[in-house]
């Protein structure tokens, strides 16, 4: 269904690789739980160099290029989940309507696929990882990324175990002397297409549904041989490539401190994966949608203080509850700066991504889903302005998933069910 | 998805209302288990992150140690049984199992190992040889396929084992490759089971003699199946009544019933939450947590179910027992003396230190509170949907929750805070559900240590279960022993994850004629489970699971 990537951003920028190949472009979603308090976060001007909001403070920060990093992300304010008369199931409705453009009919359902892995299913077949998964919440059971309710791609939690998975004796480093394709990989290889072999007398013996897990089975099977095959191919040949170093010392938890640090660890080795073209996207949850977040010694987490917590009369919000909207707002303006750190082509590697920043709510307290926060870093190789505020007059968060589609190259017209569905993209980020 | 849920919050109340007309008629119809019923669906079963090791190291060696980053575990309904019907593998899950698989033949085939393994010596080490190749494939793969191999699957395995050991130079490289197409196959990651109709009426369909082996073998032992149950597979034993009763009675009898039982309480309980390292507590406030007291918490608990059903004493009594096994760090914990300095010991709680009952240990405690603070809500909802089977309702998705809170104002321990819900429309219906079972431990604190106050307020720990007053948690531990849907509730439990899934209209008067045959048995789990592998519920099907039933909506 979607037009060839590369073609639409061809030398957008006036990049190429001396080869005359284009700079990938990559997309990723990296979502907060628990949203944020509305008044507070969203800016109060619009367009292009909009005013930073209180809660927003934490994008005014200098790159290392000289750049701000607000000039790299722009805020989606004002844009709503409809529940068309379905229940609110709360912190699931907003996150599925945001993430699938569907509303769930029962709480801890996925109604549809994750736009990670619509856009996977389009250009995850051209590196060696159809997709890459991470949090910082230490559970190893749980992503936000769905092909279906059972079809959930589980995340990496320690940066240790993400490191050996990219980086490590399969990964063909371009500075590592001549490439040698290692002969165990063709006899992996021999394994895959002696199960492949199955299939046929497989699928006859089970039943409609299980014909569809099979399927599935078969899928990610192929999948893993072409891994294999890029593999073969040898070391990436890209300039900016190179080996990601070991990552540094891990812990893995809820604590705000530990959840941050494995954030900047994570997006550390996503850079080096990304510049290797390893993959083209990535999710990644900072926080669960029910926040786990917590301080030290605190007998409460982030999640109950937005319930639990009064609010101050005095300056109309709940004050320790906000404190981990401002953690993770850092946490956010942490992944995107490293990104913009790699440099790539005459410019960075952010230049040439796209990454949602988004929660499940606005106001945790009353799980709101009109207003859900969301924000864009990169400009998709070309295709989007950066830095501008777009308020969405409460048009369905589906508009911003459907702009992300086009400008990941996807043909997709209009995206979202019931009043749900978009056909208009947000044009004023649009290039 | 949504109609299956309606369907079986109703069907708990009908079961509840079908054991009262049962009882209170004993001499009325006979509902023997092995009356015609009309049993639900089929499904593939992926096989679980526990069953994925056991097996594994059943087949090939306790030394391996398989390793734990698969695909995970899905939670459908409670449990992880009927997860297992839905769960497909990923990209990511399956290049999870091969990156096991390859380690996993690494151990298993290692110089020290590979002897007892193999069983034949190859005419040389350092080539092919197909007829010690076929010999080994042929037997190992029939353990972790659960039936022969056929020819062409065996063939075509050894054939990439004969290449890759003429380009390895090495008999064993071979193997090692067939081994792993062995273990990322569906055939071993899947249980498939199959269905036939029935010889003595055909429009029954029922679970073939081959696909009752893994079955039994999954349910009873939580592995695969060993040789002789394999054989009784092949053989069509398993659908003869009496040769099938026979390979029950040797299931129920082997040491290895522990483990299934272990198993089966592991997945109810929720503790797989342990191992994944998410009963977290604020070290700050709860000095004595580790990861390795809980583990040993959850360690506890299983020991003393297995320990009280092993011996065939009344399940009800798990909620009031006494007995236990402790380690020393426990000790600590529960601030009693254990004698042992490394390792496990029989225990028996005195009265004076209220560890009356399951619920009494730190285990629950722990794994049903949040990192800072106990939860009555949390331990409440556990009792009622998993110990008596009642669903509780989601919360209301616009409400306030701040009366709940302030614990520096006027509400200073969770029954103040709760009592707040009650008295507040939305949330009553629920909280009253809940609330007065989780009060009555909250003398627990998260980390499911003795407290006397909460906040300087001592705790009240007095309340009513369904009729049922008392004064703390180990009279709430008697009055749950008693309440009439605890004994009903685990046979409806124990079918779902003997069945992968909830159960249908057309089991129903089987459950409740289970329910009953428990009761008469005082309670005896070893002969509920007899009672339900000869029951047709488990022998047969209405055939494969359909598509739509999986419940997406696309």
């Amino acid at each position: 269904m979607g037009l060839p990537l590369l073609d639409c951003f061809l030398n957008s920028n006036g990049t190429a690789l001396a080869q005359g190949a284009p700079l990938p472009v990559r997309f990723g979603a990296w979502m907060w739980g628990c949203g944020m308090n509305p008044d507070r976060w969203n800016p109060t001007t619009e367009g292009g160099g909009y005013e930073l909001s209180v809660e927003l403070q934490a994008l005014d920060r200098e790159l290392g290029t000289g750049a701000k990093l607000r000039e790299q992300v722009s805020i989606l304010s004002d844009f709503d989940v409809k529940l068309d008369g379905r229940p609110n199931f709360p912190h699931t409705a907003g996150l599925m309507g945001t993430l699938t453009g569907s509303l769930p009919v029962a709480d801890y359902t996925v109604p549809a696929p994750t736009l990670d892995t619509i856009i996977a299913a389009e250009i995850g077949g051209l590196t060696r990882f159809r997709s890459l998964e991470m949090s910082c919440t230490g559970n190893p059971n749980q992503s936000y990324s769905f092909e279906s309710q059972g079809v959930a791609n589980a995340p990496e939690i320690s940066p240790m175990a993400m490191y050996a998975r990219v980086f490590g004796p399969e990964f063909a480093d371009p500075n590592a002397g001549p490439f040698t394709p290692d002969p165990r990989l063709m006899i992996r290889q021999s394994v895959l297409s002696v199960v492949k072999d199955d299939r046929d007398r497989l699928l006859q013996r089970v039943g409609t549904h299980d014909k569809q897990r099979l399927e599935q089975y078969f899928t990610s099977v192929r999948q893993l041989e072409q891994q294999l095959d890029i593999l073969l191919e040898g070391p990436p040949d890209l300039e900016s490539c190179s080996k990601a170093p070991t990552p540094g010392q891990e812990t893995l938890g809820t604590e705000v401190g530990e959840s941050m640090s494995t954030n900047l660890l994570m997006a550390d080795l996503l850079s080096f994966a990304l510049a290797c073209d390893q993959t083209r996207v990535f999710s990644m949850m900072f926080s669960d949608r029910i926040s786990g977040l917590r301080q030290p010694g605190s007998s409460s987490q982030h999640h109950q203080l937005t319930h639990d917590e009064p609010l101050d009369p005095e300056i109309g919000y709940q004050p320790e509850a906000t404190e981990f909207v401002f953690a993770s707002m850092e946490a956010w303006a942490d992944f995107v700066e490293r990104l913009a750190a790699t440099p790539e082509g005459d410019g960075t590697l952010l230049d040439n991504c796209l990454v949602l920043g988004h929660s499940d709510v606005s106001l945790a307290k009353v799980h709101g889903i009109t207003g859900v926060p969301m924000m864009i870093a990169g400009s998709a190789g070309g295709a989007l302005k950066p830095g501008v505020h777009v308020r969405g007059a409460t048009s369905p968060t589906t508009r911003v998933g459907l702009t992300i589609q086009q400008a990941m190259g996807l043909n997709t017209e209009s995206w979202g069910t019931r009043s749900m569905e978009a056909t208009q993209p947000v044009s004023e980020i649009v290039a | 998805m949504r109609k299956t849920h309606l369907r079986t919050t109703h069907l708990s109340l009908i079961l509840g209302l079908l054991l009262l007309a049962v009882t209170g008629c004993s001499s009325g119809a006979d509902s023997s288990p092995t009356e015609k019923i009309d049993a639900g669906p089929v499904a593939l079963r992926r096989l679980t992150a526990e069953q994925f090791s056991r097996s594994i190291r059943d087949v090939l060696g306790d030394h391996i140690t398989v390793p734990s980053r698969i695909d995970p575990d899905d939670r459908r309904d409670g449990l992880l049984a009927v997860g297992a019907t839905f769960a497909s593998v990923t990209p990511s899950g399956f290049e999870k199992y091969e990156a096991a698989a390859n380690v996993v033949t690494e151990q298993a085939l290692d110089t020290k190992h590979r002897a007892d393994l193999v069983q034949c010596q190859p005419a040389s080490a350092t080539t092919s040889d197909e007829e010690c190749a076929t010999a080994f494939i042929g037997r190992v793969g029939r353990r972790l396929f659960r039936r022969s191999l056929t020819g062409e699957e065996l063939d075509a395995r050894v054939a990439i084992a004969s290449a890759a050991a003429k380009a390895l130079g090495d008999f064993y490289g071979g193997l090692e490759i067939a081994l792993a197409s062995l273990l990322v196959s569906p055939d071993f990651l899947f249980r498939i089971e199959e269905a036939e109709p029935d010889r003595r009426d055909p429009s029954i369909m029922r679970l073939t003699s081959v696909a009752m082996a893994s079955r039994l073998s999954y349910l009873l032992w939580n592995t695969t199946p060993d040789d002789d149950l394999i054989a009784a597979g092949e053989h069509g034993d398993l659908v003869d009544d009496a040769l099938l009763a026979e390979q029950v009675e040797r299931l129920l009898s082997s040491p290895k019933l522990e483990t299934g039982i272990r198993s089966i309480f592991s997945d109810l309980y929720d503790f797989k939450r342990f191992d994944d390292g998410l009963v977290r507590k604020d070290t700050a406030l709860f000095p004595v947590y580790t990861q390795t007291l809980v583990e040993e918490a959850k360690e506890q608990t299983l020991r003393t179910i297995v320990a009280h059903l092993s011996a065939d004493k009344d399940y009800r009594d798990l909620f009031t027992t006494t007995e236990s096994f402790l380690t020393r760090r426990l000790g600590v914990a529960y601030r009693v003396p254990v004698p042992t300095p490394d390792g496990w010991e029989p225990y028996v709680f005195s009265d004076e230190a209220r560890r009356a009952g399951l619920l009494s240990h730190i285990s629950f405690n722990a794994l049903y509170s949040h990192p800072g603070r106990s939860s009555a809500t949390l331990r409440g909802k556990f009792v009622r949907e998993v110990l008596l089977c009642q669903d509780i309702p989601t919360p209301p998705a616009n409400v306030d929750f701040s009366i709940v809170e302030d614990i520096t104002g006027e509400l200073r321990t969770a029954r103040e805070r709760l009592e707040a819900h009650v008295t507040n429309d939305a949330c009553a219906g629920c909280h009253t559900l809940t609330d007065p079972i989780g009060l009555a431990l909250e003398s627990f604190d998260a980390i499911g240590m003795l407290r006397e106050e909460e906040n300087g307020v001592p705790i009240d720990t007095s309340g009513d279960l369904d009729g049922t007053a008392y004064e703390d948690a180990t009279g709430m531990g008697r009055a749950l022993r008693d309440h009439p849907a605890l004994g009903p509730c685990l046979v409806r439990s124990l079918y779902r994850y003997a069945a992968g899934r909830n159960e249908i209209g057309g089991e129903l008067a089987l459950l409740s004629s289970l329910s009953e045959r428990f009761a008469e048995s005082a309670y005896s789990v070893r002969e509920l489970m007899r009672e339900l592998v000869l029951s047709d519920g488990f022998r047969t099907t209405s055939g494969p699971r359909m598509a739509e039933e999986a419940g997406d909506e696309s």
